[in-house]
């Protein structure tokens, strides 16, 4: 199988690899997957108090091309973007921006969830009640 | 000169070697008859091709020519070897033995002998993926009728005691197969020494070409029988019915007698590189080599490197160097390697894991530039994940509570 060329490019040329202070209030962290299922991903946003919006956006990945790709193109749409527009990004957005194939749509659900994750990590810390997302179908 | 892209994949298939191919062309074009036209000098000729490749592919392993029955490969090889024995010595016991590291072919096969009402005992193996003879011994039962235990290991080249289980199944009444596909060709390989009775392998991992495998079937002591798994005009003694490859099995008989004669060089050469290359990769902090190193073959070499993943790894380097991961990210299932879980690997080493199958071909500047690119790369991608930064942070990963999906 082939990778599409915007796989390759966020493979060799990752973009926000990296990581922020976890302590910090202002950092929602999400850390989704598992060793044994060979995906891990770990995204964090910095979140600017007064506006809202997402200054900053970092990830650590361990797993296939895709997985790397999608945390990647992740973080890029993150930087920006208010919570409440982060909270929007559907991992179907990014299986047709990275032109993913059948077998790695679990990439891009495995981004969502870290997107979700690292926004309720970072509501928990500032008082705000836990978002409640429906559960991801595919696995 | 350094020749790209590399090819490290030599348990998945050979490149044929082009004297295999000299030998074959012939035999597509004016030689093409049918082996079993009996009547004129086209299938004289095809016929004595056949007979003399017969005589090459039984030379290396010190079989008579007459046990040699051809096949479509070793995937047919395995399943006429066991279903065929099943059926064949049905009276005497419907009990086999066999072990969890298989190939798919011999597993598969025994499955739907389970079905047919065939018991079938899977030994476990050590961290070295080797079993255990003494577990051999007590599996043992008055109705086993078949061992079927593999040579060497395809994802990480472990050579298991042939010869010693061959000996308990003797000692039992019971028959010993093996799947040999990996040995064949690569390493000395012989039926009467090693006591085995029946034996699959392949023309295409050994530098022949794909589409031609034999079974190799004892005549003495004892006489062994097979059901022939196919109806048809009754070729191969019976045994195994449809036209002969005639090519193929030139070709076959080509790769054999190379093999014979350049077998101890060309290991000698390629078990150095393979040596050089784990060295070097060794030299990475968590890395760390997947089964036996005694008793394995010279051209493998299966290293996990902990906190990358298999598939991920490869896509650093896989435009220039071809090779496998125990990783099985592209499939349904997500299922890493069941040989490498055998051994005792967690699923995230058997995720992080690569096969490197050196072969006839590879050069020493292809293994430098390997140890190059791989090493780049997995520090590269360790840079990047986030399972490294934990481990430098002394956090112990199986304390965390993973998302399972």
């Amino acid at each position: 199988m082939a990778y599409s060329e915007k796989v390759i490019d966020h493979y060799q040329n990752p973009k926000n690899v990296g990581t922020l202070d976890k302590a910090n209030k202002n950092v929602g962290t999400g850390l989704v997957g598992a060793p044994e299922c060979g995906d891990v991903m770990r995204l964090q946003i910095q979140v600017d108090d007064a506006t809202g919006l997402i200054t900053d956006a970092k990830f650590k990945t361990f797993g296939c091309g895709s997985a790397i790709a999608s945390s990647s193109l992740a973080t890029e749409w993150l930087k920006g973007k208010t919570v409440d527009e982060a909270v929007k990004i559907d991992n179907m957005d990014i299986v047709e921006e990275l032109n993913l194939p059948p077998v790695k749509i679990h990439c891009s659900v495995l981004a969502e969830d870290a997107i979700k994750a690292a926004i309720n990590d970072y509501r928990t810390k500032n008082g705000m009640e836990v978002l409640k997302f429906e559960e991801s179908v595919v696995h | 000169m350094l020749k790209l892209p590399i090819y490290l994949d030599n348990n998945a298939t050979t490149p044929m070697d082009p004297r295999v191919l000299e030998a074959m062309t012939p035999y597509f074009l004016e030689h093409f008859g049918n082996a079993a036209s009996r009547n004129h000098s086209f299938g004289w000729e095809a016929e004595e091709a056949v007979d003399y490749a017969r005589e090459q592919v039984a030379r290396l392993i010190n079989a008579d020519p007459k046990e040699v029955i051809f096949t479509s490969g070793a995937t047919e090889a395995d399943n006429l070897g066991i279903k065929g024995v099943f059926e064949m010595y049905a009276s005497k016991g419907n009990h086999i033995i066999t072990a969890v590291t298989e190939h798919k072919a011999v597993l598969d096969t025994c499955k739907h002998i389970e079905k047919l009402g065939g018991e079938v005992t899977y030994l476990s193996v050590a961290e070295d993926g080797l079993i255990d003879l003494k577990e051999l011994e007590a599996a043992m039962k008055p109705t086993t009728i078949l061992v079927a235990i593999m040579y060497a290991n395809n994802e990480v080249g472990v050579i298991q005691p042939i010869k010693e289980i061959s000996a308990i199944a003797r000692k039992h009444g019971a028959l010993v197969f093996t799947d040999a596909t990996q040995a064949v060709g690569k390493i000395p390989v012989d039926v009467i020494k090693d006591g085995i009775d029946l034996m699959a392998f392949s023309a295409h991992k050994m530098y022949g070409p794909k589409g031609v495998g034999a079974l190799y079937v004892r005549r003495k002591n004892p006489r062994v029988k097979v059901t022939a798994q196919m109806d048809g005009g009754g070729h191969e003694r019976g045994m195994r019915s449809g036209t002969l490859n005639v090519p193929g099995i030139v070709g076959f008989g080509k790769a054999c007698e190379i093999a014979m004669l350049d077998m101890e060089e060309d290991n000698k050469r390629i078990s150095a590189m393979r040596d050089k290359l784990e060295t070097a990769l060794l030299k990475l902090e968590e890395a760390y080599v997947n089964g036996s190193t005694q008793h394995r073959l010279p051209h493998v070499s299966n290293i996990s490197f902990k906190y990358v993943e298999g598939e991920g790894l490869m896509m650093g380097f896989n435009k220039n160097i071809a090779l496998s991961s125990g990783s099985a990210c592209t499939s349904a299932s997500l299922e890493p390697s069941y040989v490498l879980k055998a051994l005792g690997l967690g699923d995230d080493l058997a995720h992080s894991s690569l096969r490197f199958g050196l072969g006839r071909f590879t050069t020493e500047e292809q293994i430098d530039y390997t140890i190059k690119a791989v090493s780049e790369t997995v520090l590269k991608l360790r840079e990047m994940s986030p399972l490294w930064e934990m481990y430098k942070e002394g956090i112990d990963l199986n304390t965390i509570e993973w998302a399972h999906h």
